[in-house]
């Protein structure tokens, strides 16, 4: 059974007005547990409220969201403990700090899940552990600390909830190369030592095609593709029809590919690019 | 002395009095022709932003001097005049924009610098048209893109007849066609306009269309040169928390493993054709 599934899922802004608009049309999608998945799409069609919908912060028009095989609408008065289990990271979230201490806004999550307070304890370090902070900042104010540290703080305060879904929009934007590197290996980590599934939506096609296992293509509000990375970013032509683009190493090799070069396709990381140059030569070699 | 639009002499600030805070700016001596392209590249807290601001008098030194175009900025009564000659487009598009129609939003500006209703017109225009979103001039501003919303705000600078424009990370929340929206109108008002240009960015595949990079740390400048000169220092930039394009990455690390591959390597067209000669040299001779 998927953790997470989405039927027939549509959701109208404005109905009735003449804004009405319709931004996630009829999208059907299931992701089994423990998967890694990149959603990516052009500006407005239609992640940030696809997402929304999968932890109840927007009831969709019509359709429904599954969560381990229930929809999470069933019983509305529920919909608080589907927002524990899908913990959402938004975007730039350390301008959601609040607390007087990185301590005390990490454990807001896990306090009013009605956590005691060992528990909530246990949580909160595993969760700084996760991100990267050091101990040392957790009784400082969350406006002493650096940008970087404020952000994973507050990816911390959605991690220490223990959600079984992780749902992240943009969490490396603005970050430097090395910040971006060490935020997403750190996803990463925390991914496959807590098998749970994780969400990554990125205007990045590097972060994506470096960390996810499957790719979502939205367009225009629809699931334009959903396939394993390797095979979405084959598709360099109808990805730049919907806006977007492949990342520039996928590019390169597919350009020599089409030279007449035996390249695999769907090349993602510079690793893998260099590897298959090295082998190619390496085959040559031999003759 | 007029071929420098913008020169900083000694610049040093930090953002308290405190005798224990480590400057920002940490000295910087730097001048930026009429008319130059420059990319500003640095890890986060090297100082990029703090300098950018000082070009259009939103921080004054803490110490030294900073002139455009001659004056220097620290003269209250050119403050205005200053703010007209260079215009700054930030991060979020959501945050720069005051009207709610495109068209509106572009003549801010010069409304409130008294100009005439007739010029207003035609300034908007030409502005819109130069960034090409002439035919947006009367859609609502909440509906635009990402790419667009930018673009709006490059045209409300533009009608000001501006000499130069800073831009702080504009690309950073856009998707890949609104990235690429930005940065070739950024290179059509530099070449066809001759507007100066400086662009603050992460992402390092911006950097290459621009006349000189420099890379900040630590708020000094750490390296300057032509993008091809600068990111040949591939070992260097990593240590300081950069990046190299994905296309000179790939041709570094086949040099490193004895390929015989030039130097330099910046576009995706380059990279491919430095590849294929590369097989090609090395492919079997029947």
């Amino acid at each position: 059974m998927p953790i997470l599934e989405v039927k027939n899922l549509s959701f109208i802004y404005g109905v009735g007005t003449t804004f009405q608009k319709t931004a996630v049309d009829n999208i059907n999608l299931s992701f089994e547990k423990g998967e890694f998945i990149g959603i990516i799409g052009h500006t407005g069609s239609g992640k940030s409220t696809f997402i929304k919908q999968l932890n109840g912060l927007l009831r969709p028009s019509s359709g429904e969201v599954l969560l381990n095989g229930e929809n999470i609408w069933r019983n509305s008065k529920k919909i608080r403990d589907v927002r524990f289990k899908v913990g959402m990271v938004f975007q730039y979230p350390e301008y959601q700090l609040f607390a007087d201490t990185v301590y005390k806004d990490i454990a807001f999550g896990p306090e009013n899940m009605g956590l005691n307070s060992e528990e909530i304890n246990k949580k909160v370090l595993a969760a700084v552990d996760f991100v990267g902070l050091s101990h040392e900042i957790l009784e400082k104010s969350p406006f002493e600390i650096s940008g970087g540290e404020k952000r994973r703080t507050a990816i911390a305060g959605v991690i220490a909830m223990d959600p079984e879904v992780l749902i992240l929009d943009e969490p490396t934007a603005g970050l430097d190369p090395r910040g971006r590197e060490l935020l997403l290996s750190q996803i990463k980590t925390y991914h496959s030592k807590r098998k749970n599934t994780v969400i990554l939506v990125s205007h990045n096609m590097e972060d994506i095609a470096k960390t996810a296992d499957k790719v979502v293509v939205l367009a225009n509000g629809k699931a334009e593709m959903f396939d394993i990375t390797r095979e979405v970013f084959k598709n360099s032509e109808s990805l730049e029809r919907v806006g977007l683009k492949v990342p520039q190493i996928t590019e390169i090799m597919e350009k020599l590919k089409n030279k007449g070069y035996d390249i695999n396709p769907g090349i993602l990381t510079v690793t893998e690019a260099e590897n298959e140059i090295l082998r190619i030569l390496g085959e040559w070699g031999k003759c | 002395m007029m071929t420098n639009f913008i020169e900083t002499e000694d610049l040093k600030f930090k953002y308290s009095d405190d005798v224990n805070e480590k400057n920002v700016l940490d000295g910087i001596s730097i001048s930026i022709k009429k008319g130059e392209f420059l990319t500003v590249l640095g890890h986060n807290a090297s100082g990029k932003s703090t300098l950018a601001k000082h070009f259009n008098v939103l921080l004054l030194p803490f110490g030294g001097k900073v002139f455009v175009n001659g004056i220097d900025t620290k003269n209250e009564s050119e403050l205005y005049e200053i703010r007209r000659m260079v215009g700054l487009v930030l991060q979020n598009p959501d945050n720069q924009i005051v009207a709610s129609i495109v068209e509106e939003d572009v003549a801010f500006g010069p409304e409130n610098l008294g100009v005439k209703p007739k010029e207003i017109r035609e300034r908007v225009d030409e502005a819109l048209k130069s960034v090409d979103m002439y035919e947006h001039r009367n859609s609502a501003t909440y509906k635009l893109s990402g790419g667009q919303k930018q673009r709006l705000a490059i045209a409300g600078i533009l009608a000001m007849k501006p000499e130069c424009i800073v831009l702080d990370e504009p690309t950073a929340m856009l998707d890949p066609v609104g990235r690429r929206e930005v940065l070739d109108t950024l290179i059509k008002l530099n070449h066809e306009s001759g507007i100066t240009v400086i662009l603050i960015t992460h992402y390092m595949d911006e950097a290459i269309n621009s006349d000189r990079v420099i890379i900040m740390n630590e708020g000094s400048v750490l390296l300057s040169g032509k993008p091809r000169e600068v990111f040949k220092e591939v070992e260097l930039l990593k240590k300081y928390s950069l990046d190299v394009p994905q296309s000179t990455e790939l041709i570094h690390r086949l040099k490193l493993k004895g390929c015989n591959l030039p130097e330099g390597i910046l576009s995706t067209d380059e990279c491919v054709q430095a590849l294929e000669h590369l097989l090609e040299d090395n492919k079997c001779q029947y």
